[in-house]
């Protein structure tokens, strides 16, 4: 029979050797062998001082945009909530006043979203449907909690920090992933 | 100024309490100590890097974990025998510290012109005397098992008993070879051939290899760990322990990988003598403490290329199967020590003629 992979290995059934039968050398070539180990590399990342990169496609915590103006991008059309596999998306839309044109982009936006963080599951389906480039997933993951309530992320939690007013923190935010994405395009 | 009270030589006393105290206290800290290392060399061998947040590299690991075990709750059982429930682990931490009376740690100490032997009791009968202690070591776990009145446990003192009884057997007789060639069971005696001569491993490879493999079978370590075999047993014998009780059990048994390090490195590789170099002569250059304390050092050194060894093999090998383990002992270690024995005695005859 073909086998599956080029890996495979036969089984050896031949009567064991008279070395092999004595043990004793067979445990030392063992031992060498847990010697090479304990010289090798370790395969540990220490966490907190180090972390692992993530790979490129890496979908972490979810992150609200702002435009270049600083005004929020989401409409609160709900696609978003309806493409939510999980049902993690809760929001509440509001219309937008005079005088608030500097806040929010549109006519309509979001005066509640919130992101249940347990039940998610990282899909990025939010981030396909939405028709407004609002909502992406950045490469931080959510932090642990002691309550579940600390991992419902409201709004304050979501979005993204001004570029106007705080340029740094919102390039930062924004993640070397994007920041590569607008160099390259 | 000689003080003589009821004619105690008071010194005598003071001497030797403050040595017992010593080697007890450093026996305990190497045995905290191995529990760190143990993790350490698991870790390392399994290409992890082990416990390294409490202290640099780890090193308070083991405070913590006392700790943890001083704060856990006690629990006797209801339905055991509660005498012998609190007697098997003392007696296991006891006959644990024992072995360690007759140990030569060293040279002897030229104190203000008083020599001091760094061995606390040096008996004719060493030997025989660290032999009766090991022994004894079997009823820790025996009692254990039985007072916690639990199926697993009794089932796992048996196993334990009949292993190290079993294994006392060709440990005992690779000894007698070794006794043949030095002729001598006083440690110190021993020790001294060794120094002057070469190192007894060179005479009795065989014995050294057959002492070895039970030494590791007495201490109960992989891969003949079958009393406290988790996968089969639950915990084994201490499973119904907690707190200290299980600590001491734990404790008792890297002490007995210590001390059975140590008299390894005793009676087979030449004991306190610091190899290619004349002790005599070093004493005479730097002085005889100096030399007395590298001794002392060049004999830990040796216990803690055992001590790895151990750690070494536990973390190769898988654990033997009960039928395996009874085969080796009987089938192949005691017939191999016999012969050991009866070509020792035939070459020492011969030579003696």
């Amino acid at each position: 029979m073909q086998s599956l992979t080029s890996r495979a290995k036969q089984v050896d059934r031949r009567p064991m050797t008279f070395l092999e039968r004595i043990y004793v050398w067979e445990i030392f070539k063992g031992m060498m062998i847990t010697l090479k180990h304990f010289f090798k590399k370790k395969a540990t990342i220490s966490y907190p001082e180090q972390k692992r990169e993530f790979s490129p496609v890496f979908r972490g915590l979810h992150v609200l945009n702002r435009d270049e103006e600083g005004r929020e991008r989401c409409t609160a059309c709900g696609l978003c909530a309806v493409a939510c596999p999980a049902e993690a998306i809760t929001m509440e839309a509001a219309e937008r006043l005079p005088g608030e044109e500097n806040l929010y982009r549109e006519e309509k936006y979001a005066a509640k979203y919130e992101i249940n963080m347990l039940r998610c599951i990282f899909c990025g389906l939010c981030e396909e449907a939405c028709p407004k480039d609002a909502i992406y997933l950045s490469e931080t993951f959510a932090p642990s909690n002691y309550q579940r309530k600390g991992l419902i992320y409201g709004k304050p939690d979501l979005l993204i920090p001004d570029p106007v007013t705080q340029p740094e923190e919102y390039k930062k935010a924004r993640g070397n992933r994007a920041n590569q994405n607008e160099k390259a395009n | 100024m000689q003080i003589t009270l009821l004619a105690f030589d008071w010194f005598f006393l003071i001497e030797k309490l403050v040595l017992i105290i010593g080697i007890i206290s450093v026996s305990l800290v190497i045995a905290m100590y191995e529990t760190w290392a143990e993790r350490k060399v698991a870790a390392f061998i399994q290409d992890r890097i082990g416990p390294n947040r409490a202290g640099p590299i780890g090193l308070f690991q083991p405070l913590a974990d006392g700790m943890k075990l001083f704060m856990k709750e006690e629990i006797i059982p209801n339905t055991s025998n509660r005498m012998l429930f609190i007697l098997g682990p003392c007696l296991a931490m006891l006959t644990a510290m024992m072995t360690s009376a007759v140990i030569p740690w060293g040279g002897t100490l030229d104190f203000f012109g008083r020599a001091v032997p760094l061995q606390i009791t040096d008996i004719n009968i060493g030997i025989l005397y660290v032999f009766g202690v090991v022994s004894m070591g079997v009823y820790g776990i025996m009692i254990g098992g039985w007072a916690s009145n639990n199926k697993f446990s009794l089932l796992a003192a048996l196993r334990g008993a009949s292993q190290v009884i079993s294994y006392e057997l060709p440990m005992g007789l690779s000894l007698i070879a070794l006794l043949m060639v030095s002729g001598s069971l006083k440690m110190s005696t021993i020790v001294g051939q060794q120094i002057d001569g070469v190192y007894n491993v060179l005479w009795q490879p065989l014995g050294f290899f057959i002492f070895l493999v039970c030494a590791f079978a007495e201490c109960n370590r992989t891969p003949f760990d079958l009393p406290e075999a988790e996968n089969e047993l639950n915990f084994g014998y201490h499973q119904e322990y907690s707190s200290m009780k299980l600590g001491f059990y734990l404790f008792a048994e890297y002490i007995n990988m210590f001390i059975s390090s140590v008299i390894m490195a005793t009676l087979f590789f030449g004991g306190y003598d610091i190899p290619f170099v004349s002790d005599a002569g070093l004493a005479e250059s730097i002085g005889q403490n100096w030399t007395v304390l590298l001794q002392g050092l060049c004999l830990f050194a040796k216990t803690a290329a055992f001590i790895f060894l151990f750690m070494w093999v536990r973390w190769t090998i898988p654990r033997f199967r009960y039928d395996q383990l009874m085969h080796l002992c009987w089938k192949r270690m005691i017939p191999l020590a016999l012969a050991n024995m009866i070509i020792t005695a035939a070459v020492v005859l011969y030579f003696k003629k």
